[in-house]
């Protein structure tokens, strides 16, 4: 474990402030929409009834989010937090496009 | 968070638990209230103790209410009438008023026009012996509408509040190494240490419990917080209505009306229909859209059988002709049957009385998670603020904040779910508003505690407030005694019920017991504490182990 000195110089920065404020913008509002798009997406694409596809992705989608904001928190750094929400979310949109979810 | 993944856990664990931490503790009170719902209701009117349930069939009770809600209500634009089954005695009916009779609310909401009353099965006539109270329904409704605010804001912080405990269940068990090793440990009177062997211990006992507790309590509000799989995928039927209508029956039948009277079908007559339709099988809702109009329609509910899924099938009846229009949920599909599933997982409605009671516990264990989990952040945070203190300067802002709010919320909510109970026992039986009364005092006691509390954040004011709220539970059935005919020595000594009632008595005496305990053992914490202070400070310095804790 790191000492107590080390751990407050590594915490108490502004930067580390702003990392962790990115992070936390990033879990909660970038986790929210690109839950959002695996939503619209699954829900459109899964092989079954359209109102058991909107379930289904609906159900999902809370521990899609939950593994989001884990993932945000655990990058070893914010950039590849947003990178790692970023890439999948344009993704997901080119197929959402593609699928003409979105309008 | 630069550190291993562990620690990035850990942090997010702390900070995710302790944002919401004081909003989850009322939300599991309130729940596991909630299991108990209709008992708490026959506690809190003890006119109906006495009350030996008349057989009625249900055909009569529905024509008894029909012929009630003919003469109180005829202009309403939806009737409802609940069956009285296993749990509950009286009969509720309610009725949505026309915005036209709703005068100046016109413009307001149907659940603002909506009223309800029980009524007795056996005459049809208003229990009007029977004292106003909103019963075991408040707690039930305080556990997701909280209270004073929007209903839709109240279920956004609480869905906001269940998603952070989500991602704390996770990440918390991420972070804990040992869990299984740890679930073993118990260091008592560790200080630090201690509140986190108590905080693994109430986490993992019942940690498929809290999991399937908060998934299960999105799922019930999912269509709320993440609409957009059904805005997309029904956006060319304009979206969630038509989702809606496709699979949730109950809101069957619901048709403008055509403004022509026409007279009401006989509801025993199609109550029938859909008991044989059923083979038998008991209902437990009757709604009926545009009563009196040519466009009435009836939507019957059977009741639900004993599986876990929550869904009940309908039958659609023209209300006029009498028609079946419509059988909706007889065959639901296993997406529908899982969602209903976790709902009914949520509920607990399948469950006999004594896995309620389980489900109960967990949500108390859940309650002392949340709680340990909170004063773990204080007591540790103090810990490095130790040599501050100890040199004179007083304690940060955030911590005294946390200090007091743990205070308020922890030993405050059983203040005010007492208080609560007393009122009802207390206020005068004809009070006017006395329903609601009881509430503003629900919030009243809770405000004097949580105020308090951030006055004095002490130990001092810990034991007052567990000594209060154990006094006020110890003394709840005690009070029984003095105010109504049903008190243990009737119910248990003499064996003469309402179990139901008997047992919320012991569950009383239960709770106020271990607040009891809990106020003697900082009783005792307070005065070995005292002891070493005036032997001298030459103990004071923290165990080594405690500051190698994880953060």
């Amino acid at each position: 474990m790191v000492s107590d000195k080390m751990t407050s110089a590594a915490t108490s920065g502004l930067r580390y402030r702003l990392a962790v404020l990115s992070r936390t913008l990033a879990a909660v509002a970038g986790g929210y929409v690109l839950t959002a798009l695996a939503t619209m997406v699954a829900a459109r694409f899964l092989p079954m009834g359209r109102a058991d596809a909107v379930m289904t992705a609906t159900m999902l989608s809370f521990a899609f989010f939950t593994c989001a904001v884990i993932w945000v928190y655990a990058a070893r750094s914010a950039w590849r937090a947003w990178c790692g929400l970023a890439v999948p979310a344009l993704a997901l949109a080119l197929l959402a496009w593609c699928g003409r979810v979105l309008p | 968070m630069k550190e291993g993944l562990r620690q990035s856990m850990a942090w997010l664990h702390t900070w995710c638990g302790l944002l919401v931490c004081w909003v989850l503790l009322l939300v599991f009170a309130g729940g596991s209230a909630s299991y108990f719902k209709e008992e708490i209701s026959l506690w809190m009117m003890p006119e109906l103790h006495a009350s030996a349930a008349a057989p009625v069939t249900q055909a009569q009770a529905i024509e008894r209410a029909a012929a009630y809600l003919q003469q109180r209500a005829p202009q309403a634009e939806r009737w409802f009438i609940t069956l009285p089954d296993q749990r509950s005695v009286a009969m509720r009916v309610g009725w949505i008023a026309s915005p036209a009779a709703a005068g100046k609310e016109a413009a307001s909401s149907p659940r603002s026009r909506f009223k309800s009353e029980r009524i007795d099965a056996a005459t049809g006539q208003p229990l009007a012996r029977v004292r106003d109270t909103r019963g075991g329904e408040f707690l039930y409704r305080l556990h997701f509408d909280l209270h004073y605010l929007p209903v839709q804001w109240a279920r956004w912080i609480v869905s906001v509040c269940a998603l952070f405990m989500l991602v704390a269940i996770v990440s918390g068990v991420i972070t804990h190494r040992r869990i299984f090793a740890d679930f073993f440990t118990f260091r008592r009177n560790k200080g630090q240490r201690s509140w986190l062997d108590a905080h693994n211990a109430t986490a993992v006992l019942a940690l498929p419990f809290h999991l399937m507790i908060t998934y299960t309590g999105l799922i019930t509000l999912m269509f709320m917080i993440m609409p957009w799989g059904v805005q997309t995928a029904y956006r060319e039927q304009g979206g969630e209505k038509a989702f809606f209508e496709e699979v949730f029956p109950g809101g069957a039948g619901r048709v403008k009306a055509a403004g022509v009277a026409a007279p009401l079908t006989s509801l025993p007559a199609l109550a029938e229909r859909a008991r044989q339709h059923w083979q038998g099988a008991p209902l437990a809702l009757v709604v009926v859209n545009n009563p009196g109009d040519a466009k009435a329609t009836a939507v019957i509910t059977r009741q639900k059988l004993a599986t876990l899924s929550s869904l009940q099938p309908a039958l659609v009846f023209d209300g006029v002709s009498g028609r079946q229009l419509a059988a909706a949920g007889e065959a639901p599909s296993a997406t529908a049957v899982t969602r209903g599933a976790l709902v009914g997982l949520h509920l607990a409605h399948f469950a006999d009385p004594w896995l309620r009671a389980l489900f109960f516990l967990c949500g108390l264990c859940g309650y002392l998670m949340v709680a340990t989990g909170a004063l773990l952040w204080a007591v540790k945070t103090r810990q490095k603020q130790a040599k501050a203190i100890v040199a004179g300067a007083r304690a940060g802002f955030g911590l005294r904040l946390v200090e007091a709010l743990n205070l308020g919320a922890i030993a405050g909510l059983p203040i005010a779910f007492a208080g609560y109970f007393w009122a009802n026992r207390l206020l005068p039986v004809e009070m006017a508003g006395r329903a609601q009364m009881e509430i503003h005092l629900f919030f009243a006691a809770w405000a004097l505690a949580a105020v308090l509390a951030q006055i004095r954040p002490s130990l001092g004011m810990w034991r007052l407030q567990l000594g209060a709220g154990a006094l006020l539970f110890l003394g709840l059935p005690l009070l029984n005694v003095f105010t109504t005919d049903s008190h243990l020595g009737v119910t248990l000594l003499q064996g003469r019920g309402p179990w139901a009632v008997a047992g919320c008595d012991l569950t009383l005496l239960a709770l106020g017991s271990v607040l009891a305990l809990a106020a003697s053992l900082l009783a005792r914490h307070q005065r070995a504490r005292h002891e070493r202070a005036v032997q001298g400070p030459a103990r004071r310095t923290a165990h080594p182990a405690v500051a190698k804790e994880i953060t």
